[in-house]
């Protein structure tokens, strides 16, 4: 049919070639994803000797100093976090708003959703210090005098981050499903066995698509609030505290602005080599970037909007402390930081509303690596520059980093791209369902694909 | 022990709107325990097969509901078990508790919506009709549970629908 070729959310497939398509990412992988993974499990090494070294040495190795005490590790925490969200965003808020151009790239993202979160998670383990009664921290009442409060937004942190972790991972298994039956039914051997274990007997029969069909627009609309409140949460873990640069409304938004800003930016920089190395570029073409780089920059300028307004409200509400706080942020002994972030972020995202940047792939990865750098030094600007300078001038003191801090941030980098890569040669990074769904099946007389 | 198998006829359809009219001609001759395996899924094909809604729904309002529950009885309740008063705040207050429980409420539905499709599922059993790998790739198949006797009706008119390929299965 004419007409399907000139849309450009419509595969110019066959059914047939959609499964034989992405069938061959799960083939013999190139030296390239060989290279990128040794890479990944390699800097996993480097997070794990430093973890070993903190076991050994105790927290001070990370240059634990007061007023900051954690600077990397909750920034780094806070960074995974938010790069989290967007493939919850793209996989169901996008899924509810019917935007076609998610199909091809939603399954990379839920599955970067749930290892971001899986990195995100080791961190309370690496600072809490006695990692070994790590189950005190679960809030129940108990007799050895720990009392879980419920009115602290550390705890809401706890049920909305394990919340979200639950129902991301089950997003991505209840969307991975029909595929692993497709290729279950395309292998041979002990694959076969291992994808039907997987498959949990899907059939593709009209009284199994019946229930999935309405369990994964339920799925979407549960899951929409949930990217929404679990950012919220995290930035109350701040908004909540009377610390200068923290204490303010406008945080829910803007963490969870910033939060799709960072994962969408994750996204570009997994999905560019991605699509070369898995020889996708058929699928994933210049319209899915094109969407992604809109994405990006309306996030970028709700951040822009956010960075101006905590500048603005600093200086409008005339507290000295706040106002002390954001010009130390422009100017003072963190300035480096403070311009990174907004360079990064506010500026360097402001190039997307150009179409030619937009489609030019070799300049939105460039941008990407921005945005995740700007983004890790958002969340340290807000967390060593607002502790280092608080109500008493006598106590101030910039944080202190050792190697040990970028020991795990490594290690966290090659734990979540590990996972990422080994996902990818496992299981379809584009989802065979939805793809053939957008495909209409072939008519008697003509039409179809 | 081997598995009992359904007798019936097995197509395989390339077109959808062939398979729509075999599933219309057989619901009109009275056969009404139709399988149809998509790779995807289908609107006409649903439209032809006029499936009830789903009860997955009544799993998910469950689910919710006792995560609401649960998020406010728990936050409570172990509060006033062991009342620790700080910084003056009323012990038990339910307003801070809305983040906890709007949170159960979403974990409590999306499992139960999950369950919800693995019961329902389970419910229409599929075990002995007969499947083939290409359904799951570019072919509709449906599967219609028939007596030997009227296997050749049938076949006939699924052949006659557009069939590309129709198979007798004996028990």
């Amino acid at each position: 049919m004419t007409a399907i070729a000139h849309e450009p959310h419509r595969p110019n497939q066959t059914h047939a070639e959609v499964t034989r398509d992405v069938l061959a990412t799960l083939s013999t992988p190139s030296r390239g994803y060989y290279m990128a993974l040794f890479t990944a499990i390699f800097m996993f090494l480097v997070g794990l000797f430093t973890f070993v070294m903190l076991l050994k040495e105790g927290l001070g190795l990370a240059g634990y100093t007061p007023p900051v005490m954690w600077s990397v590790y909750i920034t780094t925490f806070v960074f995974w976090i938010g790069i989290g969200h967007a493939g919850t965003l793209i996989s169901a808020i996008l899924f509810l708003f019917r935007s076609p151009w998610r199909t091809v790239v939603y399954r990379s993202t839920e599955a970067m959703t749930v290892f971001a979160v899986m990195t995100a998670a080791l961190f309370p383990i690496i600072h809490i210090g006695r990692q070994w009664i790590f189950y005190w921290l679960l809030p129940y009442p108990n007799e050895r005098f720990l009392w879980p409060n419920f009115k602290s937004p550390l705890l809401w942190d706890v049920f909305a981050i394990t919340t979200y972790f639950t129902v991301s991972t089950t997003f991505l298994i209840v969307g991975l499903i029909p595929d692993v039956s497709a290729i279950r039914d395309k292998v041979t051997g002990w694959r076969h066995k291992v994808y039907k274990m997987f498959s949990l007997g899907w059939t593709g029969a009209d009284s199994q698509w019946r229930h999935y069909n309405k369990a994964y627009i339920y799925l979407a609309a549960l899951a929409t609030p949930l990217v929404l409140s679990v950012h919220s949460v995290v930035s109350w873990d701040f908004a909540m505290a009377i610390i200068p640069g923290w204490h303010g409304t406008i945080f829910a938004p803007y963490f969870v602005a910033g939060a799709i800003y960072s994962g969408i930016g994750m996204v570009l920089t997994l999905l560019i080599p991605l699509r070369k190395v898995l020889k996708l570029e058929h699928m994933m073409t210049d319209y899915h970037f094109d969407n992604l780089a809109k994405l990006t920059l309306l996030t970028g300028s709700i951040l822009f909007y956010a960075y101006a307004m905590e500048y603005f409200v600093a200086w409008y509400s005339g507290n000295a402390f706040e106002q002390t706080t954001f010009w130390r942020r422009a100017f003072g002994p963190m300035w480096w930081a403070g311009w990174s972030m907004i360079i990064c972020n506010a500026f360097v995202s402001q190039l997307l509303w150009f179409k030619k940047i937009r489609t030019n792939l070799t300049a939105l990865f460039i941008i990407s690596l921005f945005i995740n750098l700007g983004m890790w030094f958002e969340r340290f600007v807000i967390i060593a520059s607002s502790l280092s300078n608080d109500y008493l001038p006598g106590a101030w003191q910039n944080p202190v980093v050792t190697w040990a801090d970028w020991g795990i941030l490594i290690g966290s980098f090659g734990w979540f791209f590990m996972y990422f890569l080994l996902f990818a040669r496992t299981f379809p990074v584009v989802a065979i369902q939805e793809v053939k769904e957008m495909i209409p099946f072939p008519r008697k007389h003509g039409g179809g694909h | 022990m081997a598995r009992k198998n359904v007798p019936g006829v097995l197509a395989s359809f390339l077109q959808v709107d062939a398979a729509v009219d075999a599933i219309t001609g057989l619901k009109s001759k009275g056969f009404r325990d139709l399988t149809v395996y998509t790779a995807a899924p289908n609107h006409e094909i649903d439209a032809a097969l006029d499936h009830p809604v789903s009860w997955v729904r009544m799993f998910t309002l469950i689910g919710g509901l006792t995560g609401v529950t649960a998020g406010f009885a728990m936050t409570i309740w172990m509060s006033n078990d062991w009342p620790l008063l700080v910084g003056g705040k009323p012990i038990g207050t339910p307003v801070p508790y809305v983040a906890i429980a709007f949170e159960l409420t979403v974990l409590y539905a999306s499992l139960c919506t999950v369950a919800g499709v693995i019961i329902l599922s389970l419910r229409k059993s599929l075990k002995g009709r007969p499947y083939h790998p290409s359904f799951s790739d570019d072919r509709i198949g449906i599967f219609v549970p028939c007596a030997p006797d009227q296997a050749p009706a049938v076949r006939d008119l699924l052949a006659r629908a557009g069939s590309e390929e129709v198979t007798v299965h004996a028990a």
